[in-house]
């Protein structure tokens, strides 16, 4: 069955899932939450350590059972279907998975074997992954000898070997410098291009920023925010201004648009007489704004 | 079909990391034969010791050692275990079509087989020193050995799994494995135990195992001891490798 690529290729609704600490607390790590992840798209959670995002991953990978909901993935339900969807799903953890004292071409081909592929199969697909992840150097040595970057493009490597439908990375770039981070992310985007969607956890918010086409904040068990990472810039950073403007609209924007402080701005709608203007504080903006505009502006803070 | 195929895969990529692992290789199997050499020849000046079953000494010894062998050293597995479920390797395992119980079979039959070639190595080295075979006895010997090692095994992988930690692991699995080696008549026969001491015995299945062994190694195939050691283990291994592969299979946090 494949789905039709217009639908959401993860929905989940109200995933939920409580842990029982020592002590004999419920605690709730994930606290029942929604979301759509469209097909071909990078989704990313966004948020502190221990705010559900790993927890959430590893629902929807079927590693954990959850406590209450349930969560389409490649149209299969994580109760329902667990193992047809994890023919479709590829998983990378934080830590990896691969096995000290075996070399990276045997790992992928033992991954292959995993997913039912024949030996000689396997053989060919672990070939067009070294290739693709430039392992070339490396693939025949035990991976111990690995730099961080070799091992988490190998990792990646392993979690395609059956070419899925959807691609979960748990904190793809932690703990990689600054290089390996940035060939990482094309990774990833190359692999958006040609159709895999990828749903990824991380606590960088330049990361988020960079590469993911859409972003939910989670925090405490709960998406506090969602949308795309521009979305969410103008929500979080800095305030709004709305500038009354009654006549002569083009002017205004022309005017704005000059100005250093603006980093952003949005004619409320193209007939009326205000417009927004995302700034950095909006105490020290008013009024070069209206100097500029030569009117009266109000300044208010944006809700969360 | 597919658990087979996939319990084969699993088998061959850890005998494969054991073959490559030449000095694991050689002191696992060095191990039991130093025992053989250096114990079973205290055991000639105590052959004669009433109690003591008959059939000479190595007849006696033997038999036992390769139970304790299956008690002792298949539960090293656990340990491996540990190591690659901090690696994510499980988990790795876990998120592919690959059943929990091809998981857990595929290793086990990488430890039986490894607890075979060294029991072959400890019967051969014990040949010249008077131990006597007799087939088919010793071929049910050998499969009472792989029923062990399959309960032995199963239950320290489980226990690893739920235990996570290398150092909690080996003090349970050594205080578990004790009391079971001492009490099943591998080293001094129960018979000389006091009546207390014996009664918590009977409750052993090592014990039952130990005389169905050395009942093997006499070739008395239709002997009720037999029967008996291979019911003990039997239920037991197949109840432990059971709750071994849900947990492999069980969505752990």
């Amino acid at each position: 069955m494949r789905i039709p690529e217009s639908a959401p290729v993860i929905q989940a609704h109200d995933l939920r899932r409580t842990f029982g600490n020592r002590r004999g607390q419920v605690v709730e790590a994930v606290a029942g939450i929604d979301f759509e992840v469209e097909h071909g798209s990078i989704f990313g959670f966004l948020g502190p350590n221990g705010a559900g995002k790993t927890t959430t991953l590893r629902m929807l990978v079927t590693l954990l059972i959850p406590t209450s909901g349930d969560a389409l993935v490649a149209g299969f339900s994580l109760l329902r279907q667990p193992e047809r969807l994890r023919e479709r799903i590829g998983y990378v953890g934080q830590t990896g998975g691969t096995d000290r004292s075996v070399s990276g071409r045997a790992e992928l081909e033992f991954q292959g074997r995993l997913y039912g592929m024949s030996a000689r199969d396997s053989r060919r697909r672990a070939i067009e992954l070294i290739e693709t992840f430039e392992l070339g150097g490396c693939a025949d040595r035990v991976t111990e000898t690995y730099s961080g970057g070799q091992r988490r493009r190998l990792d990646v490597a392993l979690g395609l070997v059956h070419k899925p439908d959807v691609l979960c990375l748990d904190e793809p770039t932690a703990g990689l410098d600054p290089q390996s981070r940035a060939r990482m992310w094309d990774e990833v985007k190359r692999l958006r291009d040609r159709g895999t969607t990828v749903f990824l956890t991380t606590h960088y918010l330049e990361e988020a920023d960079a590469l993911c086409d859409r972003l939910a904040i989670i925090d405490h068990g709960l998406i506090v925010a969602g949308g795309t990472p521009e979305e969410l810039k103008r929500g979080i950073a800095g305030d709004v201004v709305t500038l009354g403007v009654p006549r002569d609209r083009q002017a205004a924007l022309d005017a704005l648009r000059s100005q250093p402080f603006v980093r952003q701005y949005d004619p409320l709608d193209p007939s009326g007489s205000a417009i927004r203007v995302y700034v950095g504080r909006g105490e020290t903006a008013i009024q070069p704004s209206c100097a500029s505009l030569n009117t009266t502006g109000s300044c208010s803070k944006p809700s969360p | 079909m597919r658990m087979l195929r996939d319990t084969w895969i699993v088998f061959r990529r850890y005998f494969g990391r054991t073959l490559t692992s030449p000095l694991y290789m050689g002191v696992s199997l060095a191990q039991p034969v130093l025992y053989l050499v250096l114990f079973a020849p205290l055991l000639k000046s105590v052959a004669s010791v009433p109690g003591l079953p008959g059939g000479g000494a190595y007849n006696v010894f033997v038999p036992g050692l390769l139970v304790q062998l299956s008690l002792f050293g298949v539960t090293s597995g656990g340990w491996g275990l540990i190591a690659e479920a901090r690696a994510g390797i499980i988990e790795r395992m876990r998120v592919t079509p690959v059943s929990g119980v091809s998981l857990l079979l595929g290793r086990t039959l990488r430890d039986v087989v490894m607890l075979v070639l060294q029991a072959m190595l400890i019967v051969g080295a014990a040949l010249p020193f008077g131990l006597s075979l007799a087939w088919p006895g010793i071929f049910f010997a050998f499969v009472l050995m792989a029923v062990i090692a399959l309960l032995m095994a199963s239950v320290s992988y489980a226990a690893a799994l739920w235990l996570r930690d290398e150092n909690t692991f080996g003090a349970v699995v050594f205080s578990a494995t004790l009391p079971l080696m001492l009490l099943s008549g591998v080293l001094l026969p129960i018979s000389l135990a006091p009546s207390w001491l014996q009664a918590v015995a009977d409750v052993n299945p090592v014990l039952y195992a130990v005389e169905a062994q050395r009942t093997l190694f006499a070739n008395h195939l239709a002997d009720a001891s037999v029967f008996r050691g291979f019911l003990a283990v039997g239920v037991l291994a197949l109840a432990a490798a059971w709750a071994s592969a849900r947990s492999f299979g069980r969505a752990v946090a």
